[in-house]
């Protein structure tokens, strides 16, 4: 099983997310230069957190014209898992695989730390392996992640359960008081129509191994492994 | 000398005396062009030459087994074994920080982060030493949020993490904030690149961005005191572009693991002149550059203006002949920059070319090791035995011990850091094991089973009371800090923040604080591989209090015994190591509740303090103590809060023994929340006290079981009478909204 990792030149989760897969989940996991048309023989793409152009515009508005988002849109169009990490998640905003847009954190400062993210489906090849309603523990670290979408799509969204995280306490709650950048409806992260593409703004590849903290972050990781083996989705092959 | 070429003023302009201008024209052999003026003018300011602190500085151990790189090199660099060493330094932005707090801060991260990564290291942690002014003053409040926006800023987009430090709040920081960086990165040892040229004929390089009149003198404005003519000096800070920095850093990694590279150098402070020149003199050779090539973004600029251009992200490379097509490739690739400006030459001196007219020639040597050095004059001011004491007399009504508990916990020196560090992105990377707060940070080294503990102190309080005092104690507790982590202390790094050396008092205190920091470093085995010198740092004539700020780095041969600072679970015991010995000069507590900076610091037996350091490294790797917490400012009391303090509530009960003195105004007071020096506060299994003790008692670490965790309060009894007994997560709220309570506050 191989996974892409897409490295536009402000990446800087790359290397996290590389390490995550490769050497927690002792999966194949290749770099792929945002430069380049391909993604090979990819079966999972993972568009990595940073600040891909700098991103002194928009995050990610510049990163939408990289060759390989082409090759990305056409992976996703033919049913392939792709995981937007914070960063990424913007990108896929910008590049219209997903709706909405990202506001800056409501106190406009960054934030770097652990919160409770709930997962609101399982109906997607990143969450699979998690329970409806658990509470996982994930670092975000993020000044632009307050999910802003028009009132019809944000009703979309939530008819059509896609929103795949929220914002929440340990102990489940959903409310102010668990979210930290003023996200609409507390979103953490959101899917497309296909439910193959997921972004989120919390970085799971930062919780794989205790000694960071927490191991929640597997889940999405060992989620699309169990969702690849059961041969359910298709791919960019 | 009866005629000079240039009026007075032109030279004052230049921060050149009369006497230096003499000597620059006896090392010329002729008068000086006004491009040659300003280049002598920058490599000849105090930041540049260290003509002040020199003499001073080489007094400073620099040598041991691990060392790899002492000073004199971009960083320093030590060996932390698998064939890997850690290149770390620390380096002051202070002035630029106080002119412009965001942008200030912003490329003081910057231009650690270069130096680190010239040396062939991929960084992988920063910590901060900040100083401020009182959090009561809206200006103040607007540079520490200046600051912390431009700390987070640069290292959270090049995807740094800063992982830890320090930040203390003082009046005499209100005119002249200090903002120290420390930067550490990992190199394979035998890629390590030095800041040297080599081989005439050989190609010169500039990478990065282009030149701008940006920070033109930003090293002489460095070497100057503030007045009210501040806003004049606005345009010599430069403005970051980490976006460009991290195209840079990626560029010359990739570039370094080809071997067509001979030495590499950033262009920091006094730009082009100080890269050329100082790699020049190093490896004893001559350069040629020709201004006409260096990429420019503005028009009409002067030889003189691209000389001393202080523009962000810029890079010299010396690259061996032949390869030149391999390096522009890489350059390419990252969408940078890579001109050839000129080649190494044999004649050692460097020429500067605008196109066919060669507008400077000055030898290498005659810019850097022929600037001058100064044996300052030195004198201790008065009254320092005065300051010594307390004054009975100056003491306020005794608050009782719980009031005077609380009130500690809300001082902004000792409150809760999360308001700022909660900005800074301190995981990316996923090395981070100990997550930031306080004491040492501990980074994992991938592909080994080794990590690195990594802290900066520094109490300028203890240093103004007693420079020699107060320098050995800042080494002395950086490397505790780190041995509380469970790291062995093994290199160390330097930021010695000072007044106006030309002042006699301020080079007394300079000179005693090197001494004292040189018995310390010696002592603890922690040779000094680098560092910086930050001085002026004045504002109309009234000095910051003397802060000499220690970075130490410490070596954890297993990454999973990294211990941390919070009790991890109840039921534990709680056992002191060291003596209380109820000092309270020079103690927060002092300061805080009687409003009196005054007394004499703690005292530091460093071999004792050795045998501490060396007692903790050992417990933590045969995994005998569960978490390890220094007592610094606040004392005994303070430091058990901070072990309660995020672990969500978990409380403590002790009770202590009287200390060994009422440390001139009270025998409660001195015993909770005096400052004595070489204690610890660490929680061991029950089944493993015994043993705990027996290893201290060989150690001849005094040390002694003092209560156990459990329950949601915090209890401190003396001799059994209880005078603090606090709900936890009461005290911790406190705690940790002291901060962003005063910040929050609008600007009156």
């Amino acid at each position: 099983m191989t996974f892409a990792v897409v490295v536009f030149p402000g990446s800087n989760c790359d290397h996290d997310s590389y390490h995550a897969v490769r050497h927690v989940l002792g999966h194949d996991a290749r770099f792929v230069w945002h430069k380049e048309a391909s993604l090979g023989n990819a079966d999972v793409v993972i568009l990595p957190g940073g600040f891909s152009h700098g991103d002194y515009l928009r995050t990610g508005a510049i990163a939408r014209f990289s060759p390989v988002m082409k090759a990305v849109a056409d992976f996703a169009a033919a049913g392939g898992p792709v995981l937007g990490i914070c960063n990424g998640f913007q990108i896929l905003l910008e590049a219209g695989l997903l709706p909405g847009a990202m506001l800056r954190n409501r106190d406009v400062r960054f934030h770097c730390e652990h919160v409770g993210v709930r997962v609101e489906q399982t109906d997607t090849p990143f969450t699979a392996r998690c329970r409806q309603g658990r509470v996982l523990n994930i670092p975000i670290a993020h000044g632009e992640g307050n999910y802003y979408a028009p009132p019809e799509v944000l009703e979309t969204l939530e008819r059509e359960r896609r929103v795949i995280f929220r914002y929440a306490t340990a102990d489940g709650r959903v409310g102010p008081e668990a979210n930290p950048n003023g996200s609409l409806n507390n979103i953490a992260g959101i899917c497309n129509e296909g439910r193959n593409v997921v972004g989120l703004m919390p970085h799971p590849e930062r919780a794989c191994e205790p000694m960071l903290g927490s191991t929640d972050g597997l889940l999405l990781f060992e989620s699309v492994v169990d969702a690849l083996t059961a041969g359910a989705l298709g791919g960019g092959r | 000398m009866s005629t000079r070429a240039f009026a007075p003023e032109v030279l004052e302009q230049h921060g050149l005396t009369p006497e230096e201008y003499d000597r620059i024209v006896e090392l010329l052999g002729r008068e000086p062009n006004l491009t040659e003026l300003g280049m002598f003018s920058v490599m000849w300011s105090e930041h540049c030459s260290y003509k002040s602190s020199r003499v001073h500085l080489k007094t400073l151990p620099t040598k041991g087994a691990r060392v790899l790189q002492g000073p004199g090199e971009n960083a320093g660099a030590v060996d932390i074994g698998d064939g890997l060493a850690a290149v770390f330094k620390i380096e002051s932005h202070n002035h630029p920080s106080f002119i412009e707090p965001y942008q200030g801060a912003a490329t003081g991260v910057g231009g650690i982060i270069r130096d680190i990564f010239t040396m062939g290291a991929r960084p992988i942690a920063l910590l901060d030493s900040l100083r401020f002014g009182p959090l009561t003053d809206a200006r103040t409040r607007r540079i520490v949020k200046g600051v912390v926006a431009g700390i987070g800023g640069y290292g959270n987009s090049i995807g740094i993490p800063t992982v830890g430090g320090e930040v203390m709040f003082d009046e005499s920081y209100r005119g002249n904030p200090l903002v120290n960086v420390f930067c550490l990165g990992i190199a394979k040892q035998n890629e390590i690149i030095r800041g040297q040229a080599s081989g005439p004929g050989n190609p010169v390089y500039y990478v990065g961005a282009k030149t701008g009149r940006d920070g033109i003198h930003g090293a002489t404005m460095a070497s100057a005191e503030f007045d009210d003519r501040l806003e004049e000096k606005r345009p010599a800070v430069q403005v970051g572009d980490p976006f460009m920095e991290k195209l840079l850093l990626e560029a010359c990694l990739e570039l370094m693991k080809t071997d067509a590279c001979v030495g590499m150098q950033d262009m920091g402070a006094a730009g082009l002149t100080c890269a050329t020149s100082e790699t020049g003199s190093r490896g004893g050779v001559g350069i040629e550059v020709d201004v006409r090539l260096v990429p420019q973004r503005e028009t009409g600029m002067t030889p003189y203006e691209i000389m001393l251009s202080e523009s962000q992200e810029r890079m010299l490379i010396i690259v061996k002949r032949g390869r030149e097509a391999e390096v522009e490739q890489i350059f390419e690739k990252w969408d940078l920059h890579a001109v050839k400006i000129g080649e190494v030459t044999a004649d050692g001196l460097l020429r500067v070319r605008d196109g066919g007219t060669v507008v400077a020639e000055i030898p290498n040597l005659a810019l850097t090791d022929e600037a001058p050095v100064y044996r300052r004059p030195i004198q201790e001011p008065e009254g320092m035995a005065a300051l010594r004491q307390i004054p009975r007399n100056g003491l306020k009504p005794l608050p009782s011990a719980e009031e005077a508990f609380l009130a500690l916990l809300e001082a902004p020196t000792i409150a809760s850091k999360r308001w700022i560090y909660r900005q800074y992105d301190h995981m990316v990377r996923t090395n981070t094991i100990v997550l930031t707060g306080l004491g040492a940070a501990v980074v994992r080294v991938k592909g080994t089973n080794r990590a690195l503990a990594m802290s900066v102190d520094g109490n300028g309080r203890y240093v103004y009371l007693d420079p020699r005092q107060g320098a050995r104690l800042a080494v002395a507790e950086a490397a505790r800090n780190v041995a509380c982590a469970g790291g062995l202390p093994i290199g160390a790094t330097n930021c010695l923040n000072f007044g106006n050396p030309e002042r006699p008092e301020i080079m007394w205190q300079f000179a005693e604080a090197i001494a004292g920091m040189g018995e310390a470093c010696r002592a603890l085995d922690t040779p000094i591989t680098g560092g910086n010198v930050s001085l002026y740092n004045e504002t109309d004539g009234t000095a910051i209090l003397p802060t000499p700020v220690v970075g130490i780095v410490g070596l954890l041969e297993d990454a999973s015994k990294a211990l941390a600072r919070v009790f991890p679970a109840e039921g534990l015991d709680i056992v002191l190591f060291g003596a209380n010995l109820g000092e309270l000069g020079g103690s927060e507590y002092l300061l805080t509740l009687h409003g009196l900076l005054r007394g004499q610091p703690p005292v530091l037996d460093l071999e004792r303090e050795r045998a501490l350091q060396q007692l903790l490294v050992r417990l933590a790797a045969d995994g005998l103590i569960r978490s390890a917490q220094d007592c610094a400012e606040g004392g005994l009391a303070v430091a058990l809060a901070e072990c309660c303090f995020d672990t969500g509530g978990l409380g403590a009960a002790v009770d202590l023994a009287p200390a060994a003195s009422d440390g001139g105004v009270d025998l409660v007071a001195a015993t909770l929340f005096g400052e004595s020096a070489s204690r610890v506060i660490v929680s061991v299994e029950p089944a493993a006290t015994a043993a705990v003790l027996e290893a201290a008692a060989r150690a001849g670490v005094p040390a002694a079981r003092i209560g156990t965790t459990g329950g949601d309060r915090i209890r401190i009894a003396v001799e059994g009478t209880t005078v603090v007994d606090v709900d936890v997560r009461q005290a911790e709220r406190a705690w940790s909204s002291a901060i962003g309570r005063q910040l929050d506050t609008p600007v009156a």
